[in-house]
């Protein structure tokens, strides 16, 4: 195995670990940290890719900014009496079978991405030549123009929406 | 480097959208709450009027590098989305009132709501597909809460939300599995490369369309992934309920003909076979349950995920004249569905929430006409001649059967015959049991406009058939 096949699968096995331990935390703080080092894990995805810029972008945003708002909601609703409490009670046997089914179903196609798509336009030569972040700014504000203009209207949207749900009346 | 974008097809859409923005800002402005809805209806029409003319003066095409289309298929559903949404408006100026909403941010989230469904039938590209989605769903999560006071509301909102987020998950997971299978979002652009692909390819879009199908059947309330149905609608505002039950589900059915048919229709005998048990079980479900329910809203839910069972059906021979046959039949049930609505949010009045099946008794005698035509709306959910739904169920029916599933057809029919008795236990309730305290019924303008507009279409669309049949037809074509 050469060793960008090493590090690799050491990202591929940590993401999976990491993403199970977010989930089966009792303290929802501790999940919320676990949370922290899968998104820069995640980061290293993405210098596997060469992108350098969105590996940045993604311990900004993720780790920043959403993180940040995970830890907010955690602390307003105050969850002293709950972190004691099991997490799943029986019906994680539900759940692993489930989750069984599904990896039988999903493990068989892992051989079968043998016939690649083409590659497309914006090769790695092409993007460090070029500059990361003046690629992904041109393509995003002329080809991906029309999903970030509605991407804007669904954050408009959750705006409304969390000052329509939480106001408070103004009699 | 530039190309010049015909920005024209998107100005339906923009219209919309600048409407919902418009009453949000004026909201603040204006005394009179109402007005902010005819501008509202005003801007619908607009926009409509913009739609229906481009279409005929042949402006169709794709814009943004083939991400958005106009074309006869999203021409049909748009109109679907015009009716649902105007009704709507008219049926919600006075219930906003009675249940103290604030009526600005209602309306621009129905008009936000409405620009995410016309996005989403007019997508020929995956990711405006799921922003599409969840444009009009996130507007639908914080519509179904917005009763703050009201616990089933907060409820309701809440379930839907967490649903409708895994469903999106999933949704993503299969735009994800067919990128990494063919190097592509573009609609048009999977379908070729799957034709060039051939066989090999075909065990993991297969994998796709599985999760496609589960992530559009959660939108639509196909069973197994029906669960959320009942609590949102019982527990979201009537007017709510109304567009959720008319509006998001054609939307539903849009993105998901235009994802099976057009990208995927190389594997047509598979995900014809995938969708078969799913929507005799869907039409067994909806009606079964159905049968113990006391509560009005809940029954007109079971009975949404039945016809969704019924419109499903049009999936199953592949031919576009059954998909014509599909769409017909969703128009029908969207216009008499708004029709039964209206009827029960006129029954909320000051103190008395309306929502029981006994708050209908004695109604013939209370307000014979509005008792007259929920009588009309029932027969038609049946699907009783001469009226709208037994054409949208016929259609459908030989369509199946001229594709060879006539088990299923026959399943079919004994399900709707099987949800008669729900239907006009209704009817029952209403000219055959005395009224419980003779409590006066008002009618506003709006809801006489809206009862009117549906009950002559129940009635019209059964007797000429071919009007609406022929318009779905030539809307396919092109």
């Amino acid at each position: 195995m050469t060793l960008p096949q090493i590090f690799f699968a050491y990202f591929a096995v940590a993401l999976t670990g990491l993403s199970l331990l977010v989930v089966t935390r009792r303290n929802p703080v501790h999940g919320v940290m676990w949370m922290l080092i899968l998104f820069i894990h995640v980061a290293g995805l993405y210098l596997f890719l060469n992108a350098e810029f969105l590996a940045a972008i993604q311990i900004i945003v993720y780790a920043g900014a959403i993180l940040v708002l995970y830890l907010f909601v955690v602390m307003l609703l105050n969850l002293k009496k709950i972190e004691k409490e099991r997490k799943f009670q029986h019906i994680w046997i539900v759940g692993l079978l489930v989750s069984v089914a599904f990896l039988t179903l999903l493990i068989p196609l892992l051989g079968k991405f043998s016939v690649y798509p083409p590659p497309g336009e914006y090769s790695v030569e092409r993007i460090n030549s070029e500059g990361q972040i003046m690629t992904v700014g041109r393509v995003l504000y002329t080809k991906f123009l029309l999903p970030f203009e509605i991407a804007s209207l669904i954050l408009l949207v959750s705006i409304i929406g969390a000052v329509v749900l939480s106001k408070r009346k103004l009699n | 480097m530039f190309e010049t974008i015909n920005m024209k097809i998107l100005l339906p859409e923009l219209i919309l959208i600048c409407t919902g923005l418009a009453v949000i800002l004026l909201d603040l402005v204006l005394r009179k709450k109402e007005t902010v809805a005819f501008i509202g209806v005003a801007g619908a029409l607009l926009s409509a009027y913009y739609n229906f003319s481009l279409m005929s003066l042949g402006w169709s095409g794709a814009v943004f590098q083939n991400m958005f289309v106009l074309d006869g298929y999203s021409s049909f559903f748009k109109l679907i989305f015009y009716i649902s949404l105007i009704i709507t408006i008219f049926i919600s100026l006075n219930y906003i009132k009675t249940e103290r909403v604030s009526s600005g941010e209602y309306y621009s989230l129905l008009l936000f709501s409405a620009s995410g469904m016309m996005i989403m039938a007019g997508a020929a590209d995956f990711m405006v597909l799921y922003l599409g989605i969840e444009l009009m769903s996130l507007s639908l999560y914080i519509l179904a809460g917005i009763m703050r006071e009201r616990r089933t509301s907060n409820e309701a909102a809440i379930k839907y939300f967490f649903l409708g987020a895994f469903s999106s998950a999933f949704l993503l997971f299969g735009i994800s599995l067919t990128y990494g299978l063919t190097g592509t979002t573009s609609i048009i652009e999977v379908a070729e490369a799957l034709n060039r692909l051939g066989p090999a390819g075909r065990n993991i879009t297969l994998i796709a369309v599985i999760f496609f199908v589960t992530a559009f059947g959660f939108k639509v309330a196909l069973v197994p992934f029906h669960m959320w149905a009942p609590d949102v609608y019982e527990g979201a505002p009537t007017s709510v309920t109304a567009f959720m039950s008319t509006g998001p589900k054609a939307a539903a059915f849009a993105v998901m003909g235009r994802v099976l048919f057009y990208a995927f229709g190389a594997l047509q005998l598979q995900w014809s076979a995938i969708i078969e048990p799913l929507s005799i079980v869907t039409i067994a479900v909806g009606s079964i349950l159905a049968l113990s329910q006391t509560n009005i809203k809940r029954m007109l839910a079971y009975s949404a995920i039945a016809h969704a069972g019924y419109a499903s059906i049009g999936f199953l021979p592949g031919t576009q004249e059954a998909f014509a046959a599909m769409i017909n039949y969703l128009m029908i049930y969207i216009i008499v569905n708004l029709g039964a609505f209206a009827v029960v949010v006129i029954m909320r009045r000051e103190g008395i929430m309306g929502e029981e099946l006994s708050d209908y008794s004695g109604l013939a005698k209370k307000n014979p006409l509005v008792a007259f035509l929920m009588l009309i709306f029932m027969f038609s959910l049946t699907g009783i001649p001469p009226l709208a739904g037994f054409i949208g169920k016929f259609y459908i029916f030989m369509g199946a059967v001229e594709a060879g599933y006539t088990k299923l057809v026959i399943a079919a029919v004994i399900f709707s015959a099987v949800s008669a008795f729900f239907y006009l236990r209704v009817v029952v309730y209403m000219y055959m049991k005395e009224a419980a305290e003779p409590s006066v019924l008002i009618v506003p303008h709006s809801v006489k406009l809206v009862l009117a507009f549906t009950s002559i279409m129940a009635i019209l669309l059964g007797i000429f058939p071919s009007v609406l049949l022929d318009f779905a037809r030539a809307s396919l074509l092109g």
